[in-house]
């Protein structure tokens, strides 16, 4: 421990090094390359820091935000964290286009880069990007649809969101120091036992994973407690709204299908560190346990990942067609059996590793059902479009992207169900181009629509939506080039993963997927230039009475931002689309609630210094730097036992302070003019909705 | 429950606790779901197990390792702590002295020390028998199954240990009350896993000894 204080990290471990000392051309281009991504991640952390600096933010950063238990600010910075990965993972796709539209006889990138790229690619887009993104949606949504203050647990919501940027800064620094896994997100081993990969990359993915599932556990808890015990009175089962329908079932997925996941890394941990023989090729290993035991986690995390957008198209498509949701009833008992037979499929994603005819045939036709519920949805969204009417705005249009595209990703998927099918297009891009079908309209399409939607609840003013259609349009038509022609080129016999190739055939179809990356990237751009330029012209967009899309369920019904304890006096609801009908009966906008002490959570150091704690555990672990474990480790557990001991844990918002803030938010009420609905995109939108049968005759 | 109607599963405080009842209720509720999600993180290990009986490699087998006494021994020290505990947990609900409460927890505090101790040998013993981990996929599967149910023991040892300095601090306080009922539910709980333990580890394999 004393003669190697920093572990195996050694200068080699700096990506231009291996290019000073091998300059040959093929090295110079890859260290090129990688020490340019390290340089954007280094100076990227200067300049955050500069800014925060210079704007003398750090009391406000630390005291406003990282410290909050606040399920809002959680919610908001989760979403961050999101953006920030996906600007990451998405130039990484770039990266790998460009690679393999060049990969005719070579291309430019070395084959151990290009396996990096598609690892980090895969783990940071469902890890670090999918989870966090619809973890933040749900957090900062979830608890107003129900009409409550905060989530049961605030202090372990800051914690997950700690653990999770803990895991994605780990990623992050892999791109500097040493090199990520080549084991792709799932990581299959024996390849990633210590006798294929000694090096640092299958360690940084498996702590990595560890701290995100160890999160997203906690996360899941945490909501399904608070949509079981924190709904406002009269907000039964069958009247909450149906995107806190799909969050719970959601959160239920991440209580039993993260464990899998953490016991399959640990499992390969305890066979890398310590030599144990789970799924080594000799002395008894079988990586058959971890093929199961990942996809047991795997398979759930599809639906993870895909509920919450199909709760958010729930409620956009509603809202923008002015109709209540068609088929409320069988879009939950939907949402609930995909949940149910989530947990039943896991096997199709190995048809092809030996298990026999009966048992691959077994797990086909419970594969193809899910097709069942699933199509329920569909047309449950069409029939609530259908004689609605339908405003085009930025949701809506994703959510027509979605559902063309998202049908044909799911018949793909069927496809694939069957296993005589999947022996002839597994591992090829034929499956990388059905669940990018799957992922990308369905769960990505829905997060940005999610984000647009909510965007003027938590800011307080809407995003600029013209930038925001030209961005909706590059991110539909850029996906279709970039993904349609994955199909054909894994017909064709290309398999996935591949750096380079030697049939020409495939150079057209490639180029075209390049120009479909470049025009996905010019979509991130877009939506980029749209909040600079939002955030702009704020004030001529502000919506501080609440309500700019004329909305249906209790989020609407505070102002926009929302006081930190949501509400004012805990709303009663007495039927489904709980701010409609308060809104028709005139129930909404009263002026004299009962106003009482409201007490809310004080601001808790434990989450960031759990996060910063198992970021350096973490980092130790990878390195070999023992005494850093050691060290951290005891921070943890002191931090926990100090917690313990903690008592006024919460402080109180005067009854006086909430009837101010209260009063302030009616004379806004009172000075707005109501919008009609074909206006709802102006600046004339200040957040107050006309009924919509007025607005409809002008 | 007799008296009222029951805000979680498991042992109540009762309306005469009065608001410490009321916050309860989430946060049980809460431990509950938690237990659930670790009893899939014990089920996938378990299945690691059963599924790894025949991978020995050639090493040592449960025949040669296992020592149905001194296993036997384990299960009566952590039953009986889950007794005592019980016993705490009642002393706490109808408010005897806290002078009690203590002296039951640090009665169950001291059966699980032992638990652990016992284990640990049981552990030395095995290892002298060349039954290591890195022996073959059989004896990793165990290492992970059954320490990682001595881990959560000896967690909930440091968490007894962290909430008997909350009542010496404190008293028996709301957060106290809640922090032992929580501790309580997964005591319990890591009873009945090491139950299943003794049942499909140890007593298969020591039966196949004498068979």
């Amino acid at each position: 421990m004393l003669a190697h204080p920093f572990g195996r990290l050694r200068l080699q471990a700096l990506p231009f090094w291996d290019m000073l000392q091998h300059p040959s051309k093929g090295v110079v281009i890859n260290g090129i390359i990688a020490t340019g991504a390290a340089l954007m991640v280094v100076l990227g952390g200067i300049v955050t820091v500069a800014l925060i600096s210079r704007y003398r933010l750090w009391r406000v950063l630390w005291s406003q935000w990282l410290t909050s238990p606040d399920h809002k600010k959680i919610g908001v910075m989760y979403v961050v964290l999101a953006f920030v990965m996906l600007i990451r993972a998405l130039l990484e796709a770039l990266l790998m286009r460009a690679q393999q539209a060049y990969g005719l006889g070579g291309g430019f990138l070395t084959p151990n880069h290009f396996a990096q790229l598609f690892s980090t690619h895969g783990t940071i887009m469902i890890f670090f990007m999918a989870m966090p993104f619809l973890t933040g949606i749900i957090n900062y949504v979830m608890p107003l649809q129900i009409g409550a203050r905060d989530v049961s647990f605030p202090v372990l919501n800051s914690i997950s969101l700690a653990l999770t940027a803990a895991g994605a800064a780990l990623v992050m620094i892999s791109l500097v120091l040493g090199t990520f896994s080549t084991g792709g997100w799932l990581g299959y081993p024996p390849y990633t036992e210590a006798s294929f990969s000694p090096g640092v990359g299958p360690d940084y993915w498996i702590w990595a994973l560890t701290l995100s599932s160890l999160g997203s556990t906690f996360t899941g808890i945490n909501f399904a407690v608070t949509i079981y015990k924190k709904r406002a009175p009269g907000m039964t089962l069958m009247r909450l709204p149906l995107f806190t329908w799909t969050a719970l079932c959601t959160s239920i997925l991440m209580i039993f299908a993260m464990p899998p996941l953490t016991v399959a890394t640990a499992q390969l941990a305890l066979d890398r560190y310590l030599g144990f023989h789970f799924f080594t090729n000799d002395l008894g290993g079988n990586m058959m346990h971890f093929a199961n035991m990942f996809w047991l986690f795997g398979h759930p995390e599809v639906y993870i990942l895909i509920l919450p957008a199909f709760g958010v198209y729930s409620e956009t498509i509603s809202t923008f067609s002015g109709k209540a949701l068609f088929g409320y009833r069988s879009l939950v008992v939907a949402t609930m059996a995909i949940g149910v037979l989530s947990f039943t499929v896991w096997l199709h994603h190995f048809f092809t590793m030996g298990q026999g005819a009966d048992l691959n045939a077994a797990f086909g036709v419970a594969t193809m059902l899910i097709g069942i519920p699933t199509g329920v949805k569909i047309y449950d969204w069409m029939w609530t479009m259908f004689r609605g009417r339908i405003r085009f705005s930025v949701p809506m249009i994703y959510a027509m992207g979605f559902m063309l595209l998202f049908v044909l990703g799911g018949l793909s998927g069927v496809l694939l169900a069957d296993p005589v099918i999947d022996y002839q297009v597994h591992n090829s891009v034929f499956l990388v181009a059905h669940f990018h079908n799957v992922a990308v309209p369905g769960l990505l399409f829905g997060m940005i629509a999610a984000y647009h939607f909510w965007f003027p609840k938590a800011f307080g003013f809407r995003l600029d939506e013209r930038g925001g259609k030209v961005s909706a349009v590059c991110w539909i038509l850029g996906f279709m080039l970039a993904f349609f022609p994955l199909y054909a080129l894994g017909l064709m016999g290309m398999p996935r993963r591949t750096v380079a190739y030697t049939e020409p055939a495939y150079v057209p179809l490639e180029t075209v997927a390049f120009f479909g990356a470049i025009l996905v990237v010019a979509a991130l751009c877009a939506l980029g230039v749209q909040l600079w330029v939002s955030i702009k012209h704020r004030h001529a967009n502000r919506v501080f009475v609440g309500d700019p899309w004329d909305g249906r369920s209790l989020e609407w019904s505070i102002s926009a931002p929302p006081p930190e304890y949501n509400f004012a006096a805990i709303p009663v609801v007495t039927d489904r689309d709980a701010f409609t009908v308060m809104k028709e009966s005139g129930a909404a906008y009263t002026a004299a609630v009962p106003f009482e002490d409201i007490e809310v959570p004080r601001n808790s150091a434990l989450g960031p210094v759990l996060g910063a704690a198992g970021f350096a555990i973490a980092f130790g672990l990878v390195w070999h730097i023992w005494w850093m474990v050691i060290i951290f480790g005891t921070i943890v557990i002191t931090a926990m036992i100090v917690r313990g001991f903690a008592r006024n844990t919460s402080r109180v918002v005067t009854a006086e302070e909430v009837r101010r803030q209260h009063q302030h938010w009616m004379d806004a009420v009172a000075r707005a003019e109501p919008i009609a609905r074909d206006k709802e995109t102006t600046s004339a939108n200040e957040g107050l909705a006309m009924p919509i049968d007025t607005g409809a005759e002008q | 429950m007799s008296d009222g109607i029951a805000k979680h599963p498991g042992l109540n405080l009762g309306p005469g606790h009065g608001k410490d009842d009321a916050a309860a209720e989430g946060l049980m509720f809460g431990f509950w779901v938690f237990m659930m999600s670790d009893a899939i993180l014990f089920g996938m290990v378990f299945a690691t197990y059963l599924t790894s009986l025949s991978a020995t490699a050639g090493g040592p087998g449960a025949s040669q390792l296992y020592d149905l006494t001194s296993t036997f021994v384990e299960t009566l020290l952590l039953l009986a702590s889950s007794f005592t505990f019980g016993m705490a947990s009642l002393a706490m609900k109808y408010r005897h002295s806290e002078r009690r409460l203590v002296a039951w927890l640090l009665v169950t505090l001291l059966l699980g020390l032992a638990f652990i101790g016992v284990e640990l040998h049981d552990f030395a013993s095995m290892a002298a028998k060349g039954g290591v981990p890195t022996r073959s996929g059989f004896l990793s599967a165990f290492f992970d199954l059954v320490p990682l149910h001595g881990l959560h023991v000896a967690a909930g040892c440091l968490w007894m240990i962290a909430l008997l300095g909350q009542l010496v601090r404190y008293g028996v306080d709301t957060k106290a009350k809640l922090g032992i009922m929580r501790l309580a539910l997964f005591w319990h709980f890591l009873d009945i896993i090491w139950i299943a333990i003794f049942s499909v580890v140890y007593l298969p394999g020591c039966m196949h000894a004498i068979g």
